[in-house]
């Protein structure tokens, strides 16, 4: 009998060691597309051509172009697809939703009005729309990605506002206000766009398509350490979301005080959203699929989930800016069409599949 | 030895207490059966000594300790609970089971915990269930995995709401039977909120009748009365022996007061 036991364990760990390995690989994947994804455009640099750039050798153009253009653009992919994809996760958990993610709480809907707010009204307008969207350029980046963050961030003061008013708000609560929230702010773009200029609107327009390019290094840092502060404080709570999975009740009786575990999660996750966002534009669907992909492969374990959504969601974004930088170059796509449309049927197919949900 | 003190619980300043002046205690290796009709509040008591619901007014002590000043995890490693429902997760059994050492994990599952899980998985005859996903189990299987995951806690106080709700009869006394070893071999206090009485008379030696937000009754075998049970069940009952075992045979034909909602009597019935 005592076999049996020790028989259970092994089988247990080995079970463990899978759910490592998937995340190896999904790391390993990302790293290799990366390096594509540096080495593909417009200039065509060969892999080992990237990787001595990247080791601080290689040609001044490679340099140039590596550097300046491509490396900012994959690190931007790398780093918003991870905090979108894990910020998603965590509000899967505690709202016990599988269709939440930071687009929920209004996050997206109001970094939009925030930027057409910023656009339009702050004068962070246009200097030269002559010819095609890609000439179309804002000329004070800072005021726009300002405005964005605060108002895509504004849920979260509701989050907390709600709290205080409606001690027993519940998870059902909080997506009904950011359903609100979404259709105010959608209401209110409409309102600013409707009284603004075509070419103010059309700035307007092309902010929300999403753009990767627009993250410089000083944005790049500033996402590191946002996803890094995220990142620590999701892995610090990953035994209470499991608990969590379980239901409150369940997790009270094992010691989660959920409620606050709730608030700050759904707080963190969507000041990391908003602040990821109003840099390069609204990213649609990455926040949804990236943890049911990973559900597929790890379960519902968020000692495992957290990480491999945060790769799953770098990995999708790199593939989906390559794939629109590259399918009919040189003109790009915008970055938000083309998740929507990789993820849309990604979303059926899990569907269809049976997707692994909380319940 | 736990003591509940007082305890006053409402669910608003405004609203009718569910809980009022709830006073008992429960010695070691003892299972009590919690008992009442539907909304009674026999569900919000467990939750209150769990701090899962907080009290108004009240102290529930564990060995002479304040259990509402403790820590979450403290509280956690003492006390363990398992709700009526249970929600069929997407999860391994042998993840679930670990889930009730989360209140002694520091930064992840030790060695020595996955071993905790192990005995408890054979003792609970969960041996072949380590990597089964917790939404395919059976209703008994189900109850058994929940039963591991509040041992895995090592508690002192074990609450299980209505344990054998959804069970088959077998499952039923095996759920009970297992829950009766473990409150003698492991020193500990069951508290089962209860709606079969054979049951409880069954498996448990204590017996505390809820009504109107209060103990209506609260004693051993000799509280299992005709009187009391119609009191607070609005139902008459004869009890028979049977092999030794009394049985409680109900009669819901004689003398039954309706009052349309059937959640709470108005009048306890002057049978005899």
């Amino acid at each position: 009998m005592a076999d049996n036991r020790i028989t259970q364990l092994q089988l247990y760990n080995a079970f463990l060691r899978r759910k490592r390995l998937v995340l190896i690989i999904a790391i390993l994947a990302t790293v290799l597309t990366a390096l594509f994804a540096i080495g593909a455009g417009s200039l065509n640099i060969p892999l080992s051509e990237v990787v001595k750039v990247l080791f601080g050798q290689g040609s001044d153009l490679s340099q140039m172009v590596v550097m300046n253009i491509r490396l900012p653009r994959v690190l931007a992919a790398i780093l918003v697809g991870a905090v979108l994809a894990v910020s998603g996760a965590v509000m899967q958990c505690v709202l016990r939703n599988p269709l939440a993610s930071p687009s929920t709480l209004g996050v997206s809907h109001g970094a939009a009005f925030g930027a057409a707010l910023g656009i339009i009204v702050f004068g962070g307008g246009v200097v030269n729309t002559s010819s095609a969207a890609t000439a179309i350029t804002i000329d004070n980046p800072y005021i726009v990605t300002l405005c964005a963050f605060l108002c895509g961030s504004l849920s979260t003061a509701v989050v907390i506002l709600l709290s205080r008013v409606k001690r027993d708000l519940g998870p059902a609560g909080l997506i009904l206000a950011g359903v609100a929230l979404s259709s105010l702010f959608a209401g209110g773009t409409t309102l600013l766009q409707y009284f603004a200029d075509e070419t103010k609107i059309s700035t307007v327009v092309f902010w929300t398509f999403g753009n990767m390019g627009a993250a410089g290094w000083t944005e790049l840092l500033i996402l590191a350490v946002v996803f890094v502060a995220a990142m620590v404080y999701f892995l610090l709570n990953r035994w209470n979301y499991n608990a969590m999975v379980s239901g409150a009740d369940t997790a009270q009786s094992l010691g989660v005080n959920t409620r606050s575990v709730m608030l700050i999660s759904m707080c963190i996750g969507t000041l990391a959203a908003a602040v990821a966002v109003s840099f390069v534009g609204i990213i649609s669907f990455v926040g949804l699929v990236a943890p049911h992909i990973m559900r597929r492969f790890v379960g519902n374990d968020y000692r495992y989930l957290i990480p491999c959504s945060a790769v799953a969601g770098a990995l999708l974004l790199i593939l989906a800016d390559t794939f629109g930088r590259l399918v009919i170059a040189p003109v790009i796509l915008p970055i938000g069409a083309i998740t929507s449309f990789l993820g849309a049927p990604l979303f059926l197919f899990l569907l269809f599949k049976g997707l692994k949900t909380n319940d | 030895m736990i003591e509940i003190n007082d305890i006053n619980f409402a669910y608003n300043r405004n609203s009718k207490n569910i809980l009022e002046n709830i006073s008992f205690d429960i010695q070691k290796n003892r299972c009590i059966a919690i008992l009442g009709n539907n909304g009674a509040g026999k569900s919000t008591l467990l939750k209150c000594i769990d701090r899962i619901c907080p009290v108004q007014k009240g102290v529930v002590f564990l060995d002479k300790e304040n259990v509402f000043t403790m820590s979450n995890n403290v509280i956690a490693q003492n006390i363990a609970y398992v709700p009526q429902h249970n929600r069929a997760i997407s999860m391994t059994v042998f993840d679930m089971i670990l889930l009730g050492r989360k209140p002694y994990i520091k930064w992840d599952a030790t060695t020595e915990d996955r071993q905790i899980v192990c005995d408890i998985m054979h003792r609970m005859k969960l041996d072949d269930f380590a990597l089964r996903n917790v939404s395919e189990l059976s209703g008994g299987e189900m109850q058994r995995v929940m039963l591991a995951r509040a041992l895995a806690q090592e508690p002192k106080l074990l609450m299980l709401d209505e344990p054998t709700s959804n069970l088959d009869l077998h499952n039923q006394h095996e759920v009970l039977q297992i829950v009766k070893n473990i409150a003698l071999e492991h020193n500990t206090c069951v508290t089962i909120v209860i709606h079969d009485l054979n049951l409880a008379i069954r498996y448990c030696d204590r017996f505390i009748f809820l009504k109107d937000s209060q103990i209506y009754s609260y004693g051993g075998i000799e509280t299992m009365t005709p009187e009391n049970i119609e009191a607070v069940y609005r139902i008459h009952v004869h009890i028979i022996e049977c092999m030794g075992v009394p049985v409680i045979v109900p009669f819901p034909d004689e003398k039954v007061e309706f009052d349309g909602a059937g959640a709470e009597a108005k009048e306890p019935l002057n049978e005899s």
